[in-house]
């Protein structure tokens, strides 16, 4: 399961992340860590992208993104 | 003694305001060399033998963006006196992430913990002495856009920088990220003990850059070390090191700060968020504002009522009326003391290039007051958000929305606003394809030649199809660009949605000052120049002053008419037309209202007002030839005043000719296609 399978209102816990390069460090600089909690807020008025609040501030990233990232 | 101190922070986390608070309005706004990134520096209005360096806003030291690569040069190799590193106190966990960074490379540094005021509103505690302890720096807390605590923190700031108090070396690494990390800095020696502590860290990190610096002797056995701990930490040291500083500061926060409620709590912004990204509202409320926007700065009838001018345009007109009177007075002047008529003419032409510059002001003043007010205020992250699913299929940021817009207007204070854009390939993107949406001086072209060449009943269809091709070219070219040009920068969408918050006047005031006194310094000697060079060249020939007919550009527009024969306008006056529309697009009008008619002034106004004015183009132009013309002067360069606009915003003449020459190919392009379908059809 992925982040991009959350709904909005639902929270996961961060297994791992699949990016590599520099996707992966940006990832992991704004705090998406193995062990973190991430909560859907809502998704874009076109669908894309979505909206995560994750150790306390909001964040906005697309869904191929969140993909990359395992729950 | 002098010293420099730089900020930095996260984007976001109030370091501008803190920079303006500290340095007044005494300061100086640039281009970091090679980058789009905006540079600027300052002296403490308490203190002249002190620097300010403000450095641009970063999560991480990385070495993936420009931001991050600037922020960390400036940081590493420069090595500053001191940092002031500002952390915003509502999301101080993200925050200290990039604290840790900092406090790696050993600079002496003070923390400033920013937003103390929102974070007492919400009832949270943080206990700074506890945290000081916790991180081996000095934490002031302080209210930026009050100024509370700054005398505080300039007093840490200087005292650590005078006795070099480097941070106490922080043990935020996990047993076996330490043993990789201390052989690693052990086996990279060196005279300073810090300088390879960091290394090890950023090799650790899987950074190129550094990887590159340390030379072929020690890479080998780095690489093995690495290999080693990345079998120990299951396969990705690079994920430990992030995690484990996470943790780290998880850690410390659990024990210094005093959250008043637990869990999720609906904040005012994410009240405000529910109407301005809502499903439904967003996109309704992006067109209004963005309407707002455009009429503010450039309608002619604004809030709809006839003749009412807005803001913009009101100061512009008074700008234009003053400076016509001072021009003229000091033209009467220079005739009146009896000079000969090639000096009256320089001396008017001067006027002219300068005017041209001051013209522009109240636009791009009017236009960043705005932009500055939507940025500051959180709302511009917003407008990435929403827009994104749209702008990504041509390669874009949904940011790009606005200079775009802002194009049809004018391209000079467009082009400016892409410096709202995030990434530096779709700024640069950004700013090749604006000049194509059709700006207020580009109609009256289109007018001219639907009075004179079409049919009553096509004017309108005529002219809307040329703003359309403007708008079709723009994103055909987003697209080539990205695919050809741009092809190796990946973007990525990953950003912070910063918190609502109201601007403060000041800051507002001061943005939109720097950018109109750098348009005014960096853009003015572009478009002065470039206008006193046309003037001359189409006032002389050899023997002297002369009537445009027979001046050096008559015979260059001459010289070079085979160029436009495959366009279907192989005449000389059309190619003068070319050049001289570079000083302003109207000229176009102007010109040919000389060279086809003998009128020149009221060509412009006779065009507009509907007239068939100039009946002798149709001697050199049919409607395809006249349509042609029409698309090439749409596509190729803009005005010298957007060219400068360009080079300001690039930073660098390279990428201004590589813009250039872009809009040139893709205006010869387009004409000729026109040129021969037309023929085709028609």
């Amino acid at each position: 399961m992925t982040l991009k399978d959350l709904k909005p209102g639902q929270q996961g816990i961060v297994e791992g992340i699949a990016a590599t390069g520099s996707m992966k460090r940006r990832i992991m600089d704004m705090g998406i860590t193995p062990g973190v909690e991430i909560r859907v807020i809502k998704a874009a008025p076109l669908g894309d992208p979505i909206e995560v609040n994750v150790r306390g501030y909001e964040l906005s990233l697309r869904k191929e993104e969140a993909q990359q990232i395992e729950m | 003694m002098s010293m420099t101190i730089a900020l930095a922070g996260n984007p976001n986390c109030g370091k501008t305001t803190l920079f303006n608070e500290l340095t007044g309005s005494k300061q100086h706004v640039g281009n970091w060399p090679g980058v789009t990134v905006d540079k600027k520096d300052g002296v403490y209005k308490k203190n002249k033998e002190v620097m300010i360096l403000d450095l641009p806003g970063t999560y991480s030291l990385s070495p993936y963006s420009a931001e991050e690569l600037v922020a960390r040069d400036a940081i590493v190799r420069d090595r500053p006196d001191a940092v002031i590193d500002i952390v915003d106190g509502t999301s101080i966990e993200r925050n200290l992430y990039l604290s840790l960074q900092i406090m790696e490379t050993g600079i002496p540094m003070v923390i400033a913990l920013n937003m103390m005021d929102e974070v007492e509103a919400r009832g949270d505690e943080i206990d700074c002495e506890r945290l000081s302890e916790a991180l081996g720096v000095p934490v002031i807390p302080v209210v930026a856009r009050s100024g509370r605590g700054l005398q505080k923190l300039m007093e840490a700031a200087i005292a650590v920088a005078e006795k070099h108090q480097k941070p106490k070396p922080v043990e935020w690494f996990g047993k076996e990220l330490k043993n990789t990390i201390t052989e690693i800095a052990g086996l990279l020696g060196g005279k300073d003990g810090d300088e390879s502590l960091w290394k090890a860290i950023k090799l650790v990190e899987n950074d190129e850059v550094v990887a590159k610096s340390i030379g072929e002797i020690k890479a080998d056995p780095v690489r093995q070390l690495i290999k080693a701990a990345n079998e120990k930490a299951g396969g990705d040291a690079e994920a430990k090191v992030a995690d484990d500083r996470y943790q780290y500061i998880a850690k410390m926060i659990k024990e210094c700060v005093r959250k008043a409620q637990r869990g999720h709590v609906e904040t005012r912004s994410d009240k405000i968020d529910k109407i301005l990204t809502n499903r439904i509202l967003a996109l309704p409320v992006f067109a209004v504002v963005m309407y707002v926007m455009f009429a503010c700065t450039f309608s002619e009838n604004f809030l709809f009522i006839e003749g009412l001018l807005s803001p913009g345009k009101w100061l512009e007109g008074m700008v234009g009326d003053l400076w016509g009177l001072f021009a003229g007075g000091v033209a009467g002047a220079v005739e009146g003391a009896g000079a000969s008529e090639w000096a009256v003419g320089l001396v008017a032409s001067c006027l002219d290039g300068i005017g041209s510059v001051v013209g522009f002001l109240p636009l791009v003043l009017v236009l960043f007051l705005l932009l500055s007010f939507l940025e500051d205020s959180g709302y511009m992250a917003r407008v990435a958000f929403v827009m994104d699913r749209i702008f990504r299929h041509f390669g874009l940021s949904g940011r790009s929305f606005i200079p775009m817009l802002m194009g049809f207007g004018c391209s000079v204070p467009a082009l400016m606003a892409s410096r709202t854009l995030e990434s530096d390939k779709d700024r640069k993107i950004t700013m090749m394809i604006t000049p194509f949406m059709s700006c207020g001086a580009k109609l009256p072209i289109y007018a001219m030649f639907a009075a004179t060449l079409f049919a009553e009943s096509n004017q309108t269809m005529m002219i809307f199809s040329v703003y359309m091709l403007g708008i079709v070219v723009a994103i055909l070219g987003a697209l080539i660009l990205n695919k050809f040009a741009f092809r190796s920068d990946v973007s990525n969408f990953i950003m912070e949605l910063p918190q609502y918050r109201v601007p403060t006047a000041k800051s507002v005031m001061i943005h939109a000052w720097e950018k109109v006194k750098g348009f005014a310094v960096k853009a003015g000697t572009v478009i002065f120049a470039s206008t006193v060079l046309i003037w001359f060249l189409s006032n002389f020939n050899f023997r002297g002053m002369c009537d445009m007919e027979e001046s050096l550009l008559a015979s260059i527009g001459n010289g070079i008419k085979w160029i436009f024969a495959p366009l279907g306008w192989a005449d000389w006056r059309a190619s003068v037309g070319v050049v001289t529309g570079w000083i302003a697009k109207e000229n176009i009008v102007a010109t040919f209202g000389q060279l086809f008619g003998g009128i020149s002034d009221e060509a412009v106004e006779a065009v507009m007002a509907g007239e068939e004015a100039l009946p002798a183009i149709s001697e050199v132009f049919n409607r395809v030839s006249a349509y042609s013309y029409m698309a090439f002067n749409l596509l190729c360069m803009p005005c010298f005043a957007a060219v400068g606009a360009i080079k300001r915003e690039m930073g660098s003449w390279k990428w201004t000719l590589r813009a250039v020459g872009f809009q040139m190919a893709t205006a010869y392009v387009v004409a000729l296609l026109i040129q021969v379908a037309g023929n085709l059809f028609i």
